[in-house]
């Protein structure tokens, strides 16, 4: 009963903002991201359950479908260049069909990182679209076999130094350890991770950590946006 | 996970039986020496297997008799055979020992070590049928022994000698009305196992093996109702089924890493001619009570974690049975079923009947076709995933025996494929999995199957090419499976196998 529920609700919504035009955005901006601030530190270790909370993250761009179809028709294509490969900072901007759309760093309060919080912060929509968000893992040693394990509300799909690691799909919740990838090594410095996260309607979230070959959490790392010490917003 | 022992005991009526040359009566406990199984019987017959699966004859024990036991203590291998001294019930039962059971071994030297039980021929007791025990929990070695000419008795051993200790004492009395006696312990209880019924009557054997169990390795040991063994209580374990008749001489095989199977002798296999002949069983255990668990056995399955709930299933997009939901019309006037929620299909007033995407279609939907919607499918290895089970083609396993493959106690080795196609599970270097689009028997494409003590599976594949250590199909996160060294107290390598 859940989805119908969901469905429904919205539904209503949708009918309740459609009448009042420009409600949604003029009420949003009134409303902080609660649990996202600016990261004011170099760095920033995991917290205790080993969960990364400092990512950047760009404004959000429409996208339709959380079927795998529909979500791989959306990520492959190209939004802005390098778009796979870019490692951006606060303030950057990239133009999407276009609109100029800003990268955005942020400290998050919680194990996951509330897109939601993001999007409605900067008056921006928050069903039908598509996050980009990256950050940067600063390994002090080679770790070997180790699983990046991530949550996301709704479909995602995620990159380690540019590889593919993890695709989930459907209208799903940010479920802790829900999709977990193959066992990867990272190397010594930096380990960029990418992550799309397309939502459809409602709450929009992520979280994300490593595991170890116990499937135990792993602290031992910092994570900045970009490169250790060349990045402070 | 009780409960689930009751949901998926169920599973095979079809299981296979042992390969190989298995007829055999009273089998002794089967016990691993330089990497083959042994076992030993009446009448001075024995087996010997390579992998516990396809057996075949072994050499003869310098002492024949009825029902010999046997046990691995230190470096050497004691075996306790019984003989009738005369007629029934004078009898007698010896100790031989050797370092090894293999006849090409240089350590295969059986030393003889005396009389440890015995029975005058008046007192009510018939000296034979031993069956050997080492409590874990103290060091403590004993005996158990008789038929139905009076008591099961227990006396003591020495875990040193395996020769009897305090030869003068009384033996102790310990059940009534069975033989082929035999003990194990498990989380704090003693178990004296013992089979009730005639043997030696072929496909007229009543032959079971019954259970009671105590705090204490000298009992009293009481059945589920209570009752004594010593007045003849004791709870079924396991009786005749299907088309095997007879079941005797219980023996725990325990593989470590909470495995446990056991073995036993049908009386009469009418498939195979109503043979004698040896079986292995997975033990599983419900409320503090052995249960006698199946083999695997051929079938269409749903391959569920227990840990996640969610079911593997091939990585492709999955598609709805019957199609993905439409809304239909409501029938003019029909009535809105009792309790039933509202429907969502119209803003504009109350609904007229039951329509909307609650409705269905009528009519059954068909299941899936595989042919169907595997046309968009990638014709190459795909990857797997766990996923909510929605009776999609791709979440329906087929497993199927390839007993050509060879096995491992009690069953032999299984291909596991996509219900109506050839595409197989497979372990892919890294220790991760894969389907590939075909079965070529390689070993990373055969699986083994164990109940577990909860009834739920271990599934591991034969071999990984570049891994040395064995590893289980793994539920890591939600969504994914892997594999990983097994752990007996992790839900994560348990699985449950439902039947489609």
């Amino acid at each position: 009963m859940r989805t119908f529920r969901t469905h429904h609700r919205f539904a209503k919504i949708a009918v309740l903002f459609a009448s009042i035009p420009l409600l949604n955005q003029v009420a949003s901006a009134q409303l902080p991201p609660t649990t996202l601030t600016k990261p004011s530190t170099p760095e920033k270790a995991p917290n205790a359950d080993g969960f990364i909370q400092r990512w950047v993250i760009l404004e959000p761009i429409g996208a339709q479908g959380l079927t795998e179809g529909a979500v791989r028709a959306e990520v492959s294509k190209e939004y802005f260049p390098g778009q796979l490969t870019i490692i951006p900072h606060d303030g950057d901007r990239v133009t999407v069909a276009g609109s100029e759309l800003v990268w955005h760093a942020v400290d998050t309060k919680n194990y996951n990182v509330n897109l939601f919080h993001f999007a409605r912060s900067l008056s921006k929509p928050t069903s039908d679209v598509l996050f980009w968000a990256v950050t940067t893992v600063n390994a002090t040693q080679e770790m070997h076999d180790v699983r990046l394990a991530i949550g996301s509300n709704a479909a995602s799909v995620w990159w380690v130094n540019g590889q593919e690691v993890i695709d989930i799909y459907g209208d799903r919740q940010t479920v802790i350890d829900d999709g977990v990838s193959h066992r990867i090594d990272l190397k010594k410095g930096a380990n960029l991770i990418r992550v799309a996260v397309i939502n459809g309607g409602g709450a929009t979230d992520f979280c994300a950590r490593f595991l170890d070959a116990h499937d135990k959490p792993i602290r031992g790392y910092t994570v900045t946006v970009g490169p250790l010490a060349t990045n402070l917003p | 996970m009780k409960d689930i022992v009751l949901t998926t005991a169920l599973l095979s009526s079809l299981a296979f039986a042992l390969d190989g040359q298995i007829g055999i009566h009273d089998p002794s406990t089967i016990v691993q020496c330089d990497g083959k199984y042994y076992t030993y019987g009446t009448g001075g017959s024995s087996l010997v297997s390579d992998d516990g699966w396809t057996w075949s004859r072994g050499g003869t024990l310098p002492r024949r008799g009825l029902a010999p036991d046997v046990i691995h203590l230190g470096d050497r291998f004691y075996v306790y055979v019984a003989a009738n001294i005369g007629a029934q019930p004078k009898a007698a039962i010896n100790l031989i020992s050797s370092k090894s059971l293999d006849p090409a071994s240089p350590d295969y030297k059986w030393e003889e070590g005396g009389v440890v039980a015995s029975s005058d021929g008046v007192e009510e007791s018939n000296a034979i049928d031993p069956g050997v025990f080492l409590d874990p929990t103290t060091g403590r070695l004993w005996l158990v022994y008789g038929s139905y000419f009076g008591f099961i008795r227990e006396v003591e051993l020495d875990p040193k000698t395996g020769k009897r200790l305090h030869p003068n004492d009384t033996p102790r009395d310990l059940a009534i009305n069975c033989e082929a006696s035999d003990m194990m312990y498990h989380e704090g209880w003693y178990y004296l196992l013992a089979t009730h019924g005639s043997c030696c009557r072929g496909a007229d054997s009543g032959y079971n093996i019954r259970v009671g169990r105590s705090r204490k390795v000298t009992g009293p040991f009481l059945d589920a109702e209570g009752i004594d063994m010593i007045q003849g209580g004791g709870k079924l374990f396991i009786g005749s089924e299907s088309r095997r008749i007879g079941a005797g001489h219980f023996g725990l095989l325990d593989l470590g890493e909470g495995v446990q199977k056991f073995s036993m002798h049908w009386e009469a296999d009418l498939d195979r001619g109503g043979a004698s002949v040896l079986d292995i069983r997975p033990l599983l255990w419900q409320d503090g009570w052995p249960i006698a668990g199946e083999n695997m056995s051929n079938g269409t399955f749903e391959i569920e974690s227990v840990r996640t709930g969610t079911a593997l299933e091939l990585a492709v997009e999955g598609m709805p049975v019957g199609g993905r939901p439409v809304r239909r019309p409501r029938p003019p006037g029909a009535p809105m079923p009792s309790g039933s929620p509202p429907a969502p299909d119209g803003i504009g007033g109350p609904p007229a009947g039951f329509g909307g995407i609650f409705a269905g279609t009528g009519v059954p939907i068909p299941p899936q076709d595989v042919n169907e919607v595997a046309m968009k499918w990638p014709a190459g290895p795909i990857d797997l995933r766990l996923a909510n089970y929605l009776s999609q083609a791709q979440q329906k396993w087929t497993v199927t025996a390839m007993p050509e493959a060879g096995g491992y106690p009690g069953s032999p080795y299984f291909k596991i494929t996509l219900a109506g196609t050839d595409r197989t599970l497979a372990a892919s270097p890294g220790l991760e999995l894969v389907v590939v689009p075909a079965f070529t028997g390689a070993p990373e494409q055969l699986w083994r199957f164990d109940q577990l003590a909860d009834g739920t599976w271990r599934i591991m594949p034969k071999s990984v090419s570049g891994s040395k250590t064995p590893v289980a199909l793994s539920a890591i996160g939600s969504s994914f499976p892997t594999l990983e060294k097994f752990d007996a107290l992790s839900a994560k390598q348990h699985w449950l196998l439902k039947a489609q």
